[in-house]
């Protein structure tokens, strides 16, 4: 392909990489880009209907593909509205090349017609920004970029795309460089240094009674899920994991006891507060995930060993004693050498670990439950649709969230099974992530079933996507969770607030509410359906799988359920609401342990209790 | 982590690209660390500056400021710059109004035994230079300011380099 202008360079380096499909809008900034594309037969573009879902989209493919997501919009507001998609992306390590026009050169700093300085707006929220003012740096910028946002902490790299320069004729002769030369910017992999610690790590491992595993996104990022197993096979430990790292290791497997945190599952909560040793894997250590960092870990004794690619995660929330920076792919074939040489010689130590005998009963104790009975209302309780949801996913199917309630739903419940088939917004918590992304995971993966799981306030943030999937014949299934409430923010106020339900109501005064999601996607031209009652829900969600197109399920739900348990926020680990709308002790699990195991562990064993089903709560009368 | 808060001096070599200042100090802004002073001109080498900034924090702060400092990727070297092995400099431009012959032969006794220059001198005001460590800088305004009334002060930032052999350079 010969290189004449700027435009020229940009296609070439997109097919060069196989970045290939892109999601933008356009716009007069970008037009000679939009004019260099048209009837390519070897780029796709996704036309959306708003810049921030292009970011999204984009964010959405690399999650569920592992490889960059690439989005392409104008200047001015289709910059700006790219803002909160790259910030997304950047809290959650994902890897997007998104690039704007901008006006012409001599234009710039005019406060020109859709001029702003994006540049400066997406400082914060990139790895690495940049304005080529210059055609000749334009293949360099390009290159680096790609290289930037894809190697070692994945993130979004944005870059700043004047009219001119973009129909401007290059000067020199090789405009690509051959290789990336940046001094500053060495993602680094694994040392000797690594091995090392590792020894150390394992030192304290086998040496712990009661460890546990913390698996984080980076787990995902690293494609390194299949070592991760077989480690946990070999020490057997216990598996928690963030929102980001759900998937990463099956929900199926044995010692895996579901997701930490502030919505976290009890049992996975109570394993960390109680561990005297934590292996935390390509985590960051977020206030979602640790609760009041006084009390992290719960055990001020308990050991903590952080392996992350980033050294400035290391430390920053939660002081470490081993701490190994490295990719995790090469530091757990690392782990897994050293578990192997001193497994096969006795003379090395034996595993101490105990508890993970007791994990069965922990998950028996606390599964989904099937609660075919309407609440109190009279509508569907939320479970039942992540029970019926649970029986259809398949292995490969993606599950893609928006975000609030219904999020943390499905990160409670849902059965997971492979990485990158779980796509949530963890570190910003974007509401109107899900659908775009959901979008980004159908192309990334057209074979494979795309389940968007949205509350009626997230799904109405970027529901104009209806249009895209129509327009370009995009297959996902969309689940609406419809309480008519902000619900997250409506449970807030009503456990910390005293009900006074501010500005969360999103229906009428008198009950009526709308839209009607049905008749939403049929002025769209797809199909929905609306489900009342709980023995409707497996029916409506075969339908939407069995669909040719997009299928909208809206699914009135109690309109004041409550996703429990929850901590208090700016508490510990152990102290949370249940269901019971009080603040239980994380006590009540000691009595789960065998009443020897309890006293060995030093805890006053009063009464064997047999707790019901959380969700029980539900069918009983408030009085 | 509670450790005291403390003064360091981190020495940076970076691109001189349009916009590195700001990621610089947008870091700092953005995660809430405080900069006592930054100083920032060309370094030997062509299409690269060299930034002095003095933090101040905490231990763990401070380990912070210089990871993420690393992360930014127009930076290409970071140091934290310890005292014992690196000498510092800080030059200030101090404007006095002078009322009468004595305080200004009182000033000129001080500026000699700070080893600075008078550098512009009309019938009301006199323009001092003093260059040296932070602390003498910090004493010399203090002492002027009990003899004489300041009317502006200028100060440079500190600027640092390793003692010795030991650089922060492109190899």
């Amino acid at each position: 392909m010969r290189i004449i202008i700027g435009t020229d360079i940009i296609v070439k380096l997109l097919k060069d990489t196989k970045n290939t499909t892109l999601f933008g809008y356009p716009g007069g900034a970008i037009m000679p880009f939009y004019d260099r594309i048209y009837g390519d037969a070897d780029i796709r573009l996704i036309l959306v209907r708003h810049e921030q879902s292009a970011g999204h989209a984009a964010d959405g493919f690399a999650r569920a593909s592992g490889r960059l997501g690439v989005c392409v919009t104008t200047s001015g507001p289709g910059a700006t509205n790219l803002v909160t998609a790259l910030a997304n992306a950047y809290y959650d390590s994902s890897p997007v090349l998104a690039f704007s026009g901008q006006v012409s050169t001599r234009l710039i700093g005019n406060d020109a017609f859709q001029e702003a300085d994006v540049v400066g707006c997406t400082m914060a929220v990139t790895k690495q920004n940049y304005q080529v003012k210059d055609v000749n740096n334009l293949g360099r910028v390009f290159k680096e970029a790609i290289y930037i946002a894809t190697t070692g902490r994945p993130g979004p790299v944005f870059i700043d795309l004047p009219r001119d320069v973009q129909g401007a004729e290059c000067t020199i002769p090789d405009p690509i460089p051959e290789k990336v030369e940046l001094a500053s910017y060495n993602p680094r992999v694994f040392s000797k240094g690594a091995a090392l610690q590792i020894k150390r790590a394992l030192d304290i491992l086998f040496k712990a009674q009661y460890p546990v595993i913390i698996a984080g996104g980076g787990v995902a990022l690293a494609n390194a899920s299949k070592e991760l197993e077989e480690v946990v096979n070999l020490l057997r430990i216990p598996v928690v994991y963030t929102l980001m790292g759900k998937g990463v290791i099956s929900d199926d497997h044995p010692y895996v006891l579901g997701m930490i945190g502030m919505h976290g599952r009890k049992r996975s909560n109570f394993a960390v507060s109680e561990a005297d040793a934590i292996l935390a894997l390509g985590t960051r250590f977020s206030d979602r995930i640790t609760g009041d960092l006084s009390q992290f870990p719960g055990q001020p004794s308990a050991k903590v060993i952080h392996v992350d690619i980033d050294t400035a995660e290391i430390g920053k929330n939660v002081p470490v004693d081993v701490p190994i920076v490295a990719d995790l792919k090469l530091a757990l074939q690392e782990f897994l050498e050293q578990v192997k040489r001193r497994l096969a010689d006795a003379k090395n130590g034996v595993l101490s670990s105990w508890w993970y005998k007791y994990i069965k009963e922990l998950k028996e104790s606390s599964g989904i439950p099937d609660a075919s009975r309407p609440g109190k209302t009279g509508r569907i309780i939320p479970e039942k649709i992540m029970f019926e949801l649970n029986k259809i996913l398949q292995t490969d199917d993606i599950v893609v969230t928006e975000v609030g309630q219904a999020q943390m739903y499905s990160a409670h419940y849902l059965n997971i099974r492979k990485p990158r088939t779980w796509i949530s917004s963890g570190g910003l918590g974007t509401m109107g992530f899900g659908f775009p992304a959901g979008i980004g995971a159908k192309v990334a993966k057209p074979d494979s079933q795309v389940w968007v799981v949205a509350g009626d306030g997230s799904f109405q943030m970027n529901l104009h996507e209806l249009a895209t999937v129509k327009q370009h014949d995009i297959k996902i299934n969309i689940i609406v969770v419809n309480n008519q409430y902000l619900g997250m923010v409506r449970q807030w106020q009503e456990l910390l607030h005293e009900k006074r339900y501010s500005y969360t109501c999103l229906g009428c005064k008198d009950g009526r509410y709308f839209p009607d999601f049905v008749k939403l996607a049929d002025a769209y031209g797809l199909e929905g359906v609306r489900v009342d009652k709980p023995e409707q829900v497996a029916g409506a969600l075969a339908q939407a799988s069995r669909s040719d197109g997009t299928f909208v399920v809206e699914i009135m739900v109690e309109p004041e359920s409550n996703i429990l348990p929850m901590l208090q926020p700016g508490g510990s680990l152990n102290t949370f609401y249940s269901r019971r709308r009080e603040q239980k002790s994380i006590y009540d699990w000691y009595c789960r342990l065998p009443r020897t195991e309890a006293e060995q562990r030093g805890y006053k064993v009063e009464r064997i209790k047999k707790e019901e089903d959380d969700v029980a709560v539900f069918f009983e009368d408030e009085s | 982590m509670t450790s005291e808060n403390q003064q360091v001096c981190i020495g940076m070599l970076v691109y001189d690209h349009p916009g590195v200042m700001m990621k610089v100090t947008g870091m700092f802004a953005r995660r809430g660390f405080n900069i006592s002073s930054i100083s920032v001109g060309h370094s030997e080498r062509p299409g690269f500056s060299r930034i002095t900034i003095m933090a101040e924090g905490d231990q763990a702060t401070i380990e912070q400021i210089i990871k993420q400092l690393h992360k930014l990727i127009d930076i290409v070297k970071v140091q934290h710059l310890e005292p014992s092995r690196t000498t510092m400099r800080e030059s200030a431009l101090v404007k006095v109004l002078v009322k009468d012959n004595n305080t200004r032969q009182e000033i000129m006794t001080l500026v000699d035994i700070y080893t600075g220059r008078v550098i512009d001198v009309t019938s009301k005001t006199m323009t001092l230079e003093i260059v040296g460590t932070q602390r003498k800088v910090d004493s010399f305004i203090e002492l002027i300011s009990e003899i004489a009334n300041i009317k502006e002060i200028a100060r440079s930032g500190v600027l640092a380099l390793y003692r010795g052999e030991e650089t922060i350079t492109l190899d």
